[in-house]
This record gives C-alpha cells, sequence and structure tokens, in this order.
C-alpha cells in the first residue's frame, strides 16, 4: 500500500514554474532519493508535502486520505494543516536546532508541548513527560549521542548538530521522514556520520525521501531514486536503471557530469 | 556647610521626578512598543502604514516638542479633555509624551529582533507541528531578547537622561533644581547632578552585563 501518492503537482513562484506535472508514490518502508541539479525543483518539492509552500495545482494523498488538494480549499485550513504537518518529519540542510535548548530538549521540546494538548494530559502528566524523556533519550542514543544530551547546539559539530536534528524529527513519529541535503552543509569529514544514520535508518525500513547530492550514497541506500530538472521528473526508477541504464539523454548527461567530477 | 547638605537633600529629591519618570516610561512603553512593532509588521497594509507613518512622526519630531505638545495640544485645540492642575497633571503629562516616544523606539529595536531571526527556526517550528504562539514564546523570543539587549539597554540609558527634559513643562527635576540655584550665581549643584546620572547609568550597566551574561549560555 503507497503511503504517500503525489498527483499532477504544480508549483509557482510568480510567472515562474519550479515543478509541474510532479506525479510518484512511496510504498511504506521505501526509501526514495530524489537527485538533480541545483534549482531543479527538489527542495521545493520537500517543502510542497511538508507545508511549507503552497503546491498551484495538484494532490497530495497520504495512508489513502487526500491531505491537499488544490481545488479543494476544505483541505488546506490553517489548522488542519498544523497536524497534517506531522505525517512528515523534516531534516534540513542548515540542521535549525533551537539554539537555548540543551541537545534532549530539542528532541522533546515538540512532544511536550503536543502532549499537553491531550485530553487526558493532567492525569497522567508524570507519566506522559518521562515517556516522552526517555524517547528522547533513545532516539539520541540510537543517533549516536548519548553523551550529548546537555550540550547546547553551539557546543556540537555540525555533523552531530544534524544528528539531533534527524532525532529530534524522529521523535513525533512521522509516516515518512525527508531529508533536504542533509549533508550540503557539512564539510567532507562530517558527512559521514550523517550518512551513517540515514543509512541505519534505511536499513530499519524508515519510509524515507532524500533529496541529495550524495550520488553513490543515494545509490546504496534508496530503493528508488527520482531523477529531477527543471522541475519535472525526468526519469524514475530503481538505483540500478537510472544510474546504470539511464533512459533519457538529460540523466546521461546529469550522471556523466558527476561521474567526471568523482 | 549647612546650605550645602540643604541643596543636596533637595538635588535627591529632584532626582526622584527624574526617577519616578523612568521608572514609569518603562513599565508602559516596553509593552506598548511590542503592540506598534507588531502592527508595524502586520500584514494587513492599513495598519502597517499607520503605524511606520506614526514611528516616523514621533521618531523625526523631537521629544521637547512632543511634551510641549501633549502638555498644551488638548487646550489648545479645545478638547474637553485637560491635565489636572498642578505638579501631578505635569508629571502625568511628561510620562504620557515620554511613553509615547520610547515605545516608538523600542519597537523598531522589537522589530529588527524580530526579522532578525532566521526563517528556519520558524519553519523547524512548523514542521514539528507547533502553533504560531508555541513558535513564537518557545523557540524565538528567548532569542528576539538575547539579540536585542544591547539596544535596549542603550536606549534605557538615553531615557535616564531623557528624563530631564519634562523640566519644559515646569516638572521640577534635578537639573531645573540646580538651575535655580545657577540663576542666582550658585554653579556647582548644576554640576553636581551629573554624580546622580553617573551613577545611576552605572547601576544600569551593572545590569544588563549580567542579564547579557544569563542568555551567554547559548549563541543565537
Amino acid at each position: 500500500m503507497a503511503v504517500l501518492e503525489v498527483r499532477d503537482l504544480e508549483k509557482r513562484f510568480d510567472s515562474l514554474r519550479v515543478l509541474h506535472g510532479i506525479n510518484f508514490s512511496l510504498e511504506k518502508g521505501e526509501a526514495l532519493a530524489i537527485i538533480g541539479s541545483s534549482g531543479s525543483g527538489k527542495t521545493t518539492l520537500l517543502r510542497c508535502l511538508n507545508f511549507l509552500e503552497k503546491p498551484d495545482k495538484g494532490t497530495i494523498i497520504v495512508n489513502d486520505k487526500v491531505i491537499f488538494d488544490a481545488m479543494d480549499p476544505s483541505t488546506q485550513k490553517e489548522s488542519e494543516v498544523r497536524k497534517k504537518r506531522l505525517h512528515f518529519g523534516l531534516v534540513f540542510q542548515n540542521f535549525n536546532l533551537f539554539p537555548q535548548y540543551t541537545v534532549l530538549k530539542n528532541v522533546t521540546l515538540a512532544a511536550e508541548l503536543l502532549a499537553k494538548e491531550r485530553p487526558d494530559y493532567k492525569k497522567n502528566k508524570k507519566a506522559v513527560m518521562e515517556e516522552i524523556q526517555e524517547n528522547g533519550k533513545r532516539l539520541l542514543a540510537q543517533v549516536g549521542l548519548s553523551d550529548k544530551l546537555n550540550f547546547y547546539p553551539h557546543q556540537i559539530s555540525g555533523g552531530q548538530q544534524q544528528r539531533v536534528a534527524i532525532a529530534r524529527a524522529l521523535a513525533l513519529n512521522p509516516d515518512i521522514l525527508c531529508f533536504d541535503e542533509p549533508t550540503s552543509a557539512l564539510d567532507p569529514e562530517l558527512t559521514g556520520e550523517v550518512l551513517k544514520v540515514i543509512r541505519n535508518l534505511a536499513e530499519r525500513n524508515t519510509t524515507m525521501i532524500i533529496v541529495t547530492h550524495e550520488m553513490s550514497f543515494a545509490r546504496d541506500v534508496a530503493d528508488r531514486i527520482i531523477f529531477m530538472d527543471d522541475g519535472v521528473i525526468v526519469e524514475q526508477g530503481t538505483p540500478e536503471e537510472v544510474f546504470d541504464n539511464p533512459k533519457e539523454e538529460r540523466t546521461r548527461q546529469f550522471l556523466a557530469r558527476y561521474n567526471e567530477g568523482r | 556647610m549647612n546650605q550645602i547638605s540643604v541643596i543636596i537633600s533637595r538635588l535627591s529629591e529632584s532626582f526622584l521626578i527624574n526617577c519616578r519618570l523612568f521608572v514609569l516610561t518603562l513599565l508602559f512603553s516596553l509593552p506598548l512598543g511590542l503592540l506598534i512593532a507588531f502592527g508595524s509588521m502586520c500584514r494587513f497594509k492599513p495598519l502597517r502604514w499607520l503605524m511606520r507613518t506614526f514611528v516616523w512622526v514621533i521618531r523625526g519630531t523631537p521629544l521637547m516638542l512632543q511634551l510641549i505638545i501633549i502638555f498644551f495640544g488638548p487646550g489648545l485645540i479645545g478638547m474637553s479633555f485637560s491635565w489636572p492642575n498642578g505638579d501631578a497633571g505635569r508629571f502625568a503629562a511628561a510620562t504620557v509624551a515620554f511613553v509615547i516616544n520610547y515605545a516608538c523606539y523600542f519597537s523598531e529595536i522589537y522589530r529588527g529582533g524580530i526579522e532578525s531571526i532566521p526563517k528556519g527556526q520558524y519553519e523547524a517550528g512548523q514542521v514539528l507541528g507547533m502553533t504560531k504562539g508555541q513558535i513564537f514564546f518557545k523557540v524565538t523570543l528567548l532569542q528576539v531578547i538575547k539579540r536585542i539587549i544591547p539596544p535596549v539597554g542603550n536606549e534605557v540609558m538615553t531615557l535616564v537622561k531623557d528624563t530631564s527634559l519634562a523640566r519644559i513643562i515646569a516638572n521640577k527635576e534635578i537639573i531645573m533644581m540646580a538651575g535655580e540655584y545657577s540663576s542666582k550665581g550658585l554653579i556647582w549643584p548644576l554640576f553636581a547632578t551629573g554624580i546622580y546620572f553617573l551613577v545611576f547609568i552605572g547601576v544600569l550597566t551593572v545590569l544588563f552585563d549580567y542579564l547579557e551574561k544569563k542568555l551567554s549560555y547559548f549563541r543565537a
């Protein structure tokens, strides 16, 4: 069963068309990598899924439920958008950790705020909070940061910050975890530790969409590859299909340039 | 000797007016400034335009003139409202003028602080399902406070010294008091007023350094 289905998505910034006729679906447990040159619309696509941009056309379906339909304003109510966002987790290129909170608090803050909205919160306050703390610690252990719980973001390296950001996104148990060029702001030495964490998530069959410029990583980790150019999906398929036998000339050019640079 | 202590006690007494004006101005202008800041960032254009024009007028004219207009204005244009007679009325008018003036300056500091927070902080809050209020209070507010402490400190110190402008509508604050002596040929009380201001500013300097230090545990 498809967790996510995107149909005919289109996004314009004024007269500039950045996404056009985007169609794809994602199965549960699948890791999808989106590759393509800068400005091809990859990031905008992720931002549309996370309701940070509003598509001008198209529908987004999660677990067989239409959560966004550009033609139907009732699917775009501000109050519901907030909850719909929780289907997705997003890891940003620049981490965007909250600087005034410790590593652990960064991971638990959103869950704590959401818990306060639960009707049974007052009764079980202590148990609920304890559970959130435990979950936060477990996730930070999973990304290898058990020894940094009480550090502030500026006290740890970029790679560690990004791993905190991954734990933070996982804390709300999203159906689909999205990565927006998660290693692009890191120097090569720190890239590996972040990729390792993502690889580990893929092995646990986490449903993911990864926008990346790390081709060999995409090839290794992803079950499926989408190649985007100029706002459209040029080609999609298994890593073998896209990397070894690209059908489209544009894909070949892109990969050739990438292979040259290696 | 006796005369000296009399003068000092009268100077100290009049400095209480400066202090009272200082405290009341901060008490009201700090929150009012936030409202003006929100207004001047509002997506509703007429309100934003109105607020920015208001800030321009207030920042664009001398505080001394504003004091005079607020004190004499209502009577001159024949409004039914008038300030109470005597010291109380003069002090109330001065307070209103100071609050409006400083709220406008604070609003611009707030606006700068709020707009300087990276968009990514809001977006990180959004994708984690936070409400606008939660993002403001739990994510951005403390970062804004950290950033605006130095400029607010500047403004607060200027305010201490500006309070003596209230003498233009006959509030008998410390410089006006000292001026009465100097017009009789006794000049040192005027110089002595400087010490009052220096001490006050010294205390504020320590306080703001403390606040800055308090928030130095994180970087934003």
